[in-house]
């Protein structure tokens, strides 16, 4: 095998940070390469250095690419060469068809007239060797992340890429979305095209990567082959400690029974008759984690808001009782009486005012705990904010800093902080680790469990089965809308799980959504 | 490391508004000059630039609240030429007494921006198409109700709204003594709180703006003041338009600051969906906006009335972007949820200062308006300019 791509030394300052220090990485042609680090370790400004979105000259050291110095002057120069990268947050266009997506900047056209039979023909083969079954002129926005993520790699297809770096491809997929995806690549592998990928995911990397070079903290601190990868000595390089144990101790204590919902149903937004949530009963003990497992796509989201305040969904039926009385649920200021917290799983679209400093994002939905007849006191809320920062380790300069400018984990604590300032009994977690790394999850789930003991409950909603199975006292798992078991934290498998969806009416939900 | 940067960026933000209006009025000032023209700063002028300006300021401060929910209203020159018009056929044909007469177009106003923000609030009509409803209709609403001609003229009490004076209660006359002894108290007021707000910052961890820095802009703050004071006090004293400008400069920057519903419109701004997952009623406090908006609008169209001496079809003509204007200078973001009422009275005072130092120079019309766009498209520019730097 032959050497690609050598980056040598590489060191990217910006001002006041060392965002790389010397950082090497060999990539052999027709490989697998993973990247893998903490958020912030620097893999994704690594990236940015190879495509040319830092230009040459903006940063030290040296790229060979195919035997030659690569010096980019932008992304166009490294895609000509053939280095295509795709990032987290898709680049498609939601209103436009595949084909108009695919030859997006680099359209089949003549003379600035487009060839639309051509186009249309090229993007059915591209769509082909991907294995989309969908018609080219399908408009984007109406199909799931899944097949968008097919369509980026089709695109980076028709661009005759030699190396193309995926950036967290499977962080917003299901798991038989991912799985196919992670087959695409090892087929694109065996097609000759080298591949980076960057992932949090351990399995999967540990499953497609023949290589893993491990960075921390602007340096690569490793490069293991295939035979060297295990998911211990990773997560060991990644945060230069061991971690014996993913989760933190604790010794299930529930208590009384704190929240019940008994045969919950509401319907569709907005197709009528379409319903959504059929018949849910489920409840949460005081100081228990109790899970809700599942396939993206069956409902967990949409009960989880249809509970707090209808934030889903209308014509919502079912009964919602705290300490076995019933109360209303019907507005989110209620449902925050009511001592329920939602804790949303798009922190940044529906969690976060991003452009606003972390204090006034701790006090958002508790604005009345900092004010005295409707007046802010603004010395009590950065008292209360400094209190969260110390709490829950927020790693930050001042409360003053914008949350924009924070780690995904840090945020996460942020969003934490300002539900935990409603002092709820009862917490919903919306896929509580999703985009977090590895370091900043066990924090997270030593979060959960001083909750767990300060007795609240905690229901959680995890498309990580480890994750379930590894901090929940009990599991109920949900199938289109329905709850189709519930497990102990004994009687709890992958396989238990799975096979419930299975099952569920004989039905296979484990397509593409 | 960044939290020090967007502090500095923020001081530099708001210093810099300050600093362009004060090269502004030393440009003009040495301009006049050269033209061997009455000095620029001279009490009739600065009477005249709060007298001409202050609807703008109002419109401006219900403006900003719109803007900051994420919305826009295009009618507020309409609505003011309405209830302009709603406030002198109350006055002229119905014999109404002021006392009445202020009130009930102020009801008139608010039922606007009711009967508006419940299509934008309730029905999520977008804010640009109803106002521009908004702005037809009630653009005919005032020819309909003068029938093409004007009415005036005012009684006196009346008129004083735009251009009375506040007596003097000390008697001295000349200078103004009142009007002396609230400069002087305003200026130990900007001193304080600028202090105590630094004590805060000091207490709360945040880097403080450069010692210098404090100081340099408090003392200019001071010094402007005290001779926009004196001046005035030399002149007629103090107007009551300028007297009502303060009295909702500080409501307004109060109410945005250091209220909970004042600090749940920037939420509602900032992120919407994120607002109503936090309890916030996004509709309520959007209707309120409007509202608000329309009482406002109905304050800035009688005084300008007043000032007219008449109500006319005309009235009120490109007030909404004088406004919206003032907003954008002042340093709000068109994607809502930031924007400071300190901010929005400095831009409305840039544009104003800038009206009547031109119209001084014998500036034409065509020029102006050419200036002032581009004054307009510089100051967004450099606000992106130092969100990307």
């Amino acid at each position: 095998m032959s050497t690609l791509l050598e980056m040598r030394g590489i060191t990217k300052v910006f001002p006041g940070v060392k965002a790389l220090d010397r950082v090497s990485l060999t990539v052999e042609a027709g490989e697998i390469h993973a990247i893998c680090g903490e958020n912030g370790a620097g893999k994704s400004t690594l990236m940015k250095v190879l495509s040319g979105v830092y230009p040459h000259g903006s940063y030290d050291g040296e790229i060979i690419y195919d035997g030659q110095p690569l010096q980019n002057r932008s992304i166009r120069d490294s895609e000509a060469k053939g280095i295509i990268i795709i990032h987290q947050e898709l680049a498609l266009i939601p209103l436009l068809s595949i084909a108009e997506n695919l030859f997006m900047g680099n359209e089949v056209a003549t003379n600035g007239v487009i060839s639309w039979p051509l186009a249309m023909q090229k993007t059915g083969d591209l769509l082909r060797r991907v294995g989309l079954n969908e018609p080219p002129s399908a408009v984007v926005g109406k199909l799931g992340v899944g097949k968008q993520q097919l369509i980026e790699i089709a695109k980076a297809l028709s661009k005759n890429v030699r190396l193309l770096i995926l950036d967290e491809p499977t962080a917003a997929l299901q798991e038989a979305d991912a799985d196919r995806l992670l087959d695409l690549m090892l087929e694109l592998k065996s097609q000759g095209v080298t591949q980076i990928i960057i992932s949090h995911k351990l399995n999967e990397i540990s499953r497609v990567a023949d290589r893993i070079t491990v960075i921390r903290d602007g340096t690569s601190v490793s490069t293991l082959s295939k035979s060297e990868i295990s998911e211990d000595r990773i997560i060991r390089d990644m945060v230069g400690r061991d971690i014996a144990h993913r989760y933190p101790e604790r010794t299930p204590n529930p208590g009384e029974v704190l929240f019940e919902v008994e045969n919950w149903s509401c319907m569709h937004p907005e197709q009528a008759g379409r319903q959504m949530i059929k018949g849910v009963s489920l409840n949460v003990r005081k100081g228990e984690i109790v899970g809700i497992a599942g396939l993206m796509g069956t409902g967990r989201t949409e009960l989880a808001m249809s509970l707090f305040g209808r934030s889903y969904g209308k014509g919502h039926q079912g009964t919602v009782r705290m300490h076995g009385k019933p109360v209303d649920v019907s507005t989110v200021t209620k449902a925050i009486q009511a001592g329920i917290s939602y804790v949303t799983e798009d922190r940044k679209a529906l969690g976060l005012i991003l452009e606003e400093p972390i204090l006034k994002n701790i006090s958002l939905a508790n604005l009345f705990g900092i004010a005295k007849n409707s007046i802010l006191d603004k010395r009590r809320e950065a008292q209360v904010a400094e209190g969260y920062r110390k709490q829950l380790a927020i790693r930050t300069p001042g409360v003053q800093q914008k949350v924009v400018n924070l780690s995904g984990g840090n945020q996460q604590k942020v969003v934490l902080s300002k539900w935990l300032f409603t002092d709820p009994e009862l917490l919903i977690l919306d896929e509580p680790t999703r985009g977090i790394d590895v370091g900043a999850k066990f924090e997270i789930y030593t979060i959960m469990k001083d909750l767990a003991e300060q007795g609240r409950g905690v229901l959680m909603i995890s498309s990580e089965m480890p994750e379930l199975l590894g901090m929940c006292d009990r599991i109920y798992v949900m199938n289109e809308g329905r709850i189709v078991g519930e497990l102990s934290r004994a009687e709890a498998s992958q396989e238990r799980i799975m096979a419930l969806i299975v099952k569920d009416n004989g039905k296979t939900t484990g397509k593409v959504a | 490391m960044a939290d020090k940067q967007s502090s500095l960026g923020g001081h530099l933000r708001e210093n810099g508004m300050l600093l362009a209006l004060v090269a502004i009025v030393a440009l003009f000032s040495l301009l006049v000059f050269l033209q061997g023209k009455p000095m620029f700063l001279q009490a009739p002028n600065i009477t005249n630039i709060f007298l001409q300006n202050g609807h703008v300021i109002i419109l401006a401060l219900g403006m900003l609240l719109i803007i900051v929910a994420g919305h826009i209203d295009l009618s507020v020159g309409s609505v003011a030429a309405f209830t302009g018009a709603v406030a002198a056929y109350l006055t002229v044909d119905l014999d109404l007494p002021i006392y009445a007469v202020i009130p009930l177009t102020l009801i008139v106003g608010g039922l606007i921006g009711a009967a508006q923000g419940y299509w934008v609030a309730y029905w999520r009509i977008p804010s640009f198409i109803v106002t521009l409803a908004g702005m037809l209709v009630f653009r005919g609403a005032t020819l309909w109700l003068l029938g093409g001609q004007n009415i005036g003229p005012f009684p006196k009490a009346f008129q004083a709204m735009s251009s009375g004076f506040i007596p003097d209660l000390t008697g001295i006359g000349k200078p103004h003594g009142l009007t002396l002894i609230v400069t002087a108290i305003a200026i130990a007021v900007v001193i304080w709180i600028g202090l105590r707000a630094r004590s805060r910052d000091a207490e709360f961890g945040i880097t403080p703006e450069p010692t210098g820095l404090f100081w340099g802009r408090t003392i200019i703050i001071a010094a402007a003041m005290a001779f926009v004071g004196w001046q005035l006090a030399s002149f007629r004293g103090l107007p009551n338009v300028l007297v009502v400008l303060a009295v909702l400069i500080i409501l307004y920057a109060f109410f945005t600051e250091n209220t909970v519903q004042g600090r749940r419109i920037y939420a509602v701004g900032g992120n919407y969906k994120a607002s109503l997952l936090s309890g916030i009623r996004a509709d309520r406090l959007v209707f309120f906006c409007f509202v608000n908006m329309g009482v406002l609008a109905a304050l800035a169209g009688m005084m300008v009335t007043a000032r007219l001496n008449s109500a006319t079809p005309k009235a009120g003509t490109g007030f909404e972007l004088d406004a919206i204007a003032a907003v954008f200078i002042g340093g709000a973001s068109m994607a809502g949820g930031s924007g400071k009422i300190i901010g929005v009275v400095i831009g409305a005072l840039i544009m104003g200062v800038m009206n009547m130092g031109m119209s001084i120079l014998g500036i034409g019309i065509d020029y102006q308006q050419m200036i002032k766009g581009l004054v307009l498209l510089a100051a967004v520019i450099f606000d992106v300019y130092n969100k990307n730097k």
